[in-house]
This record gives structure tokens, C-alpha cells and sequence, in this order.
């Protein structure tokens, strides 16, 4: 066709050929190009890299020790304990309702799938309130809590239900339009072939749906290890003890130490990096393998 | 094995797929359950294998005389064959025909070997064993639906069940699958129930035909049975071409037994195409005046669209091209039809 097109155009041979977008002025396509990256750099290239600059300062010795510091340690080990119990928690209730939702029929499935929209709609700062309401002292659950000398709010077990809520979307809303997408037919083809619901999920379900899932679980612990709004209102700020790392950057912060804090910042930021990393190789997988 | 289905009932909320439906296939047995898309065919055909369930109380399920309603899917000895052939996706061919035979308990499943061997010769069956490598999407379709096939095979179901075979593969790739299916069922002996929506199909391979309309069976018998005698208008209609016309219009009518009838009572009478006999409009002629209105000659027969002088209806015939030229016919001329074989749901008729 484009040939035909250039035959009947004598005077514009090339021009006829060559697609639209690539007509435009060189200077146009230049100044979009420059904007484009000029963008990118003032705002995301240019504070990572203040970042790293700034928690290199005094020296990569001072660096190593702000990041040695007990109580910096501490809120490190927080975090990824934090992690590891969303994350898995995180795992079993997406795959299981995106499961129910992609898969079974039931009333009230359309309600399940709004509810678990839910934590992306409320602000951070209100999930944590919530749980504050449910088991802070003055709570529902307050007076039993306090009798039972257990402690929910301003202690690791809020964190991390904090946490959860916040992170709760992640995984099935990686899976559902996945799942549903592949429909029922194979786990059908696997029961009819003798398989029991067991050996159906992890030999046919399983398998079909890896990547998604491992892109869930990449989303879901990024936000768990970067989440401040609603841990920050259930944590309490115990130096030491209910510090997660994004609280612990702001009190270092707010203290003048400027170093620490850009020094902790700088391991979520590497964080965030490695995510983006796993993120493009499992899109790269999921397109090579379609 | 044969199959046997009473009283099968099933609502999906307010729409009834199923409305009472009953089913014998015998042993060994090519059945194929005809009917146009939401007449509950496929419906049918995964509570047979156990995928979906009748309505509580309200039928049964017989495999060989044993009551298999309350059974799960994986334990009725099935195999089930998906429109789209459900491949497993992620595993390869030879893998895919070996699911059934490894997700077998322990006690009575094959060594490793012994799997791989029995996969390798149910290949061989379908003539696919160069390409157990491959993965499912490597395939044609008609490769994929053997796959399926093999597949199902590999758990020795005692009966198979396949769901619109063909339906998803070009034409050309489903006569020649069809063909093999019939010729791969007199080998294998299988007692088998094919869905279909192509009456084409249907009629050439199976031994015989369940024909089913809105949740109901309409007629079962041979293809040679469900064609030449249909039991109802629809299936009338559904089988071939049909003409349909006013019974008032055709006045005098010779029963089958040669008796003539004066005033054949009002109602429709059903008239194939080819069942139509077209002779020149002269003086003196017996039969029904038509103009003709259009000339298909293009193909194995010539179909001319005429227009009933009397009742202005349309009528399709189609007659050989040799009779067209013999007839030197011209769209506007005025011819006469004979009926051979006419059909009302009172009486047969040839007018």
C-alpha cells in the first residue's frame, strides 16, 4: 500500500513511506525528547541522586557507621520482620481470594472484589487510626487487651496489621484479571483427568500464574518496607523498638542528622531500585513467554 | 459402557439449561448431541462427566446401570475433551498426555517410565509422537485437539466425551478430523457423545443423533431417521434448508398411500428444496405457479429463489444444472413445482 502511495506522490517519495509520527519537525521531536528526560531527571534522577550524595558526604566510614547504629539496626530489623509476616500473609489471601473470585461462583463476589479495593481508597493515615480505635487503649478491645497485659498499638503486632492493610491489594489485584483471563477450562481438564483440588492448584494453577504472582509479591513488599502513614500513627516512635526505616529516617531528620538519615533513606532507595530491576526482568519473562 | 441419563433438570438462577432431559447411549456407540448454542447440549454433556451437577432431586446418572450422580468427576472414568482443548499451557505435549497417569495415588500409579512409554504410544495413536517436545502453543489447532484427545485417553476412560471437537478449527482441518474420528472410533470401540452445533457433522459420522432445543430433546435416531422423518418442525428446520408454506395454497394433495385429498387442512407444510420438481408453465400443467425470481447456478446444483403466484411466498429450490438448462429457465418466467415430498405434522403429502 505505502508503495502505491508513493508511486501516486511523485514529489514526496519519502515522506509518503516514512509513518506519520516520524514527519514532525526535528526540532519538535528535540524539544519533546529534552522535556521528557529533563522531567525525569530534575525529579527522579536528580533527588536519588541526592540521596546517595548526601549519605556519602562525611565519607563512606560515617556512612557505615550510621547505618551500624543499634537503634538504626533495630528499626532494619523491624522492617524485615515486618516484611516477612505480611508478605506470606499477603500470599496466601490474595492467591486465595483471587482464586474464589476468578474461579468460583457466589453471591456477594462483587462485593469481595470492592472490599479489596478498599485499602487502596482510604489514606494510610486513616487505616492506622482505625486500628487504633479497634485496639488502642481507649479502643474496642482496649480494656480486655490491657487486662490481658497484651500490647497491639504502639508495639510490633500493630505494625504489622497496620501494614497488611495497607499492603492487601497487591497480590489479587495482580491475579484476578490474570485468573479470570485463563478461565476454568484447564482446572476442569485436570479433574476430569483424575487430579484431586490439591495436586490441581500446584501442578495447573500454580504454574499459570508464577509470574503475576512473583510481580504481586514484588509490589506488596515494596510498599510493606516503604509504608509510613498508617505505621506511623500505630507505631508510637519507640526508638529501638517500634521504629520501622521510613519512621526511623524522619526522626533523623527532624534531629539534624542529616547523614543518618540519607544513609537509611539510601538502603530503601536501593530497595526501590532492585524492585524496579525484578519488575522489568519478570515483565521481560512474562512478554517472551505470551 | 453405555450411558444413561433420566429426568436431568438444571437452572442457572432464572434460565433453565435443562428441562427434564433423558438420554440412553449404548456400548460403544458414535453419538452426537445436535442443537443450536444455549439449547443445553454442552450443559448435558459436562453433568454426564461430572464437571457440573442436576439440580438436586431431580435426575439420575447411569454408567453401565451404576448410579454415578453423586460420584466426583475424577473418579467416573471420563475423558473429556474442551472446545478450546484446555491444553495444559505450561507443559509440554508428552507431559501434557501424562498428567492423568502422575496425579495418580501411589498404589496405582505406573513407574516414571512406564508413564512416559504409555504417553509415547497414546501419541503414536493420534500420529503426533514427532512433537512431544513442543508446548501447546507450538500447535495447530487440529494438532492441539488430538493432543486433547491423547490426553484423555491416557487414563483408559471408559467413556469419552468431547465438546464441540471441531468447532474451533477452519473447515477444511475439521472435515478431515471428523473423517478420522469416526475411522479412530471403529478402531477404539469407545462409547462416545460428541456436542455439536453443525448438522453436518453430526449426520456424517454419528451413529446417532440426540437433536436439542431450549433444555429439551427434540428427536434421537440415525442420521438417516432424524433427517427423512423429523419428529418436530424444529428439528424440520434445523436439519437442511427447509421451505416453509400455507397449507391453503396447495388445495389437492396425494397421500403417501396414493389417496388424493380435496382440502388439506390449514397449517404449515414443510418442503425441502431438493424435493421440488420444476416443469415448464404450459396449458393443462399440474402444480403450483412461480415466477421466477432468482438464478444461483455457481456450484454442484442450481438454487433458484420462485415466488408463489398465488400466495406470493418464497420458495427455494434447487435442481441439477443439467434440469436448469433443460428447462431454459430466465429470472421472470413462470414455471410450475411439484411437492414430492411435502411434510405437515399432521400427515405426509406429495402434491
Amino acid at each position: 500500500m505505502a508503495s502505491v502511495i508513493a508511486s501516486t506522490l511523485p514529489s514526496l517519495p519519502a515522506r509518503a513511506v516514512a509513518p506519520r509520527a516520524t514527519r514532525d519537525p526535528a526540532w519538535a521531536r528535540w524539544l519533546l525528547t529534552a522535556v521528557a528526560l529533563a522531567f525525569l531527571a530534575f525529579f527522579l534522577v536528580l533527588p536519588l541522586a541526592v540521596v546517595f550524595a548526601q549519605a556519602l558526604e562525611k565519607g563512606a566510614g560515617y556512612y557505615a557507621a550510621a547505618i551500624r547504629e543499634p537503634n538504626a539496626l533495630a528499626s532494619i530489623r523491624l522492617t524485615l520482620l515486618t516484611v516477612a509476616i505480611v508478605v506470606p500473609a499477603n500470599i496466601a489471601f490474595g492467591v486465595a481470594a483471587a482464586w474464589a473470585i476468578a474461579k468460583f461462583k457466589f453471591s456477594g463476589k462483587s462485593i469481595l472484589t470492592t472490599l479489596i479495593d478498599l485499602p487502596f481508597a482510604v489514606s494510610p493515615v486513616i487505616a492506622g487510626l482505625i486500628y487504633v480505635l479497634v485496639f488502642g487503649a481507649q479502643g474496642w478491645f482496649g480494656p480486655w487487651l490491657i487486662a490481658h497485659d497484651l500490647r497491639v498499638i504502639f508495639a510490633v503486632p500493630g505494625i504489622v496489621l497496620a501494614t497488611a492493610f495497607v499492603t492487601c491489594p497487591f497480590v489479587a489485584r495482580e491475579l484476578i484479571p490474570l485468573m479470570q483471563a485463563q478461565g476454568t477450562d484447564e482446572e476442569c481438564s485436570a479433574v476430569t483427568l483424575g487430579a484431586n483440588g490439591w495436586q490441581t492448584f500446584w501442578r495447573v494453577t500454580l504454574p499459570n500464574i508464577k509470574w503475576g504472582l512473583f510481580y504481586g509479591v514484588i509490589l506488596c513488599n515494596a510498599r510493606a518496607m516503604g509504608e509510613f502513614g498508617a505505621v506511623s500513627v500505630v507505631s508510637g516512635h519507640i526508638r529501638g523498638e517500634t521504629n520501622t526505616m521510613p519512621l526511623h529516617v524522619e526522626i533523623l531528620y527532624n534531629e539534624y542528622n542529616i547523614v543518618g538519615a540519607f544513609a537509611v533513606a539510601s538502603l530503601l532507595a536501593l530497595l526501590a531500585l532492585a524492585t524496579l530491576v525484578l519488575k522489568s526482568v519478570v515483565e521481560w519473562r512474562q512478554s517472551g513467554v505470551r | 459402557m453405555s450411558i444413561e441419563a433420566h429426568g436431568i433438570l438444571k437452572k442457572f438462577g432464572a434460565f433453565t439449561a435443562l428441562a427434564g432431559v433423558d438420554l440412553h447411549v449404548p456400548q460403544g456407540k458414535l453419538v452426537a448431541v445436535l442443537g443450536p448454542s444455549g439449547s443445553g447440549k454442552t450443559t448435558l454433556l459436562r453433568i454426564i462427566a461430572g464437571l457440573e451437577f442436576p439440580d438436586p432431586g431431580s435426575g439420575r446418572i447411569l454408567f453401565h446401570g451404576d448410579d454415578v450422580t453423586d460420584v466426583p468427576a475424577g473418579r467416573r472414568r471420563v475423558g473429556f475433551v474442551f472446545q478450546h482443548y484446555a491444553l495444559f499451557r505450561h507443559m509440554s505435549v508428552i507431559e501434557n498426555v501424562a498428567f492423568g497417569l502422575r496425579v495418580r495415588r501411589r498404589r496405582e500409579r505406573p513407574s516414571p517410565a512406564m508413564i512416559l512409554e504409555r504417553a509415547h504410544r497414546l501419541l503414536e495413536l493420534v500420529q503426533l509422537d514427532g512433537l512431544a517436545g513442543r508446548f501447546p502453543s507450538q500447535l495447530s489447532g487440529g494438532q492441539r485437539q488430538r493432543v486433547a484427545l491423547a490426553r484423555a485417553l491416557a487414563v483408559e476412560p471408559k467413556v469419552l466425551l468431547l465438546d464441540e471437537p471441531f468447532g474451533a478449527l477452519d473447515a477444511r482441518v475439521r472435515k478431515e478430523l471428523r473423517r478420522w474420528l469416526r475411522r479412530f472410533h471403529d478402531d477404539i470401540q469407545l462409547t462416545t457423545i460428541f456436542v455439536t452445533h453443525d448438522q453436518e457433522e453430526a449426520l456424517e459420522i454419528a451413529d446417532e443423533v440426540v437433536i436439542m432445543n431450549q433444555g429439551r430433546v427434540e428427536q434421537v435416531g440415525t442420521p438417516q431417521q432424524v433427517y427423512d422423518k423429523p419428529a418436530t418442525p424444529f428439528v424440520y428446520q434445523f436439519l437442511g434448508n427447509v421451505n416453509v408454506l400455507r397449507a391453503p395454497a396447495l388445495a389437492v394433495a396425494r397421500r403417501p398411500d396414493g389417496r388424493v385429498v380435496e382440502n388439506v387442512p390449514e397449517g404449515q407444510i414443510y418442503v425441502r428444496p431438493h424435493d421440488i420438481e420444476l416443469t415448464p408453465h404450459d396449458a393443462g400443467g399440474s402444480g403450483l405457479s412461480a415466477i421466477v425470481r432468482h438464478l444461483h447456478a455457481a456450484g454442484p446444483h442450481a438454487r433458484l429463489l420462485l415466488e408463489q403466484v398465488q400466495t406470493r411466498e418464497q420458495v427455494e429450490v434447487e435442481i441439477s444444472r443439467s434440469e436448469l438448462s433443460d428447462l431454459n429457465l430466465r429470472v421472470n418466467d413462470l414455471v410450475r413445482m411439484r411437492l414430492r415430498q411435502a411434510h405437515s405434522f399432521d400427515e405426509d403429502y406429495a402434491i
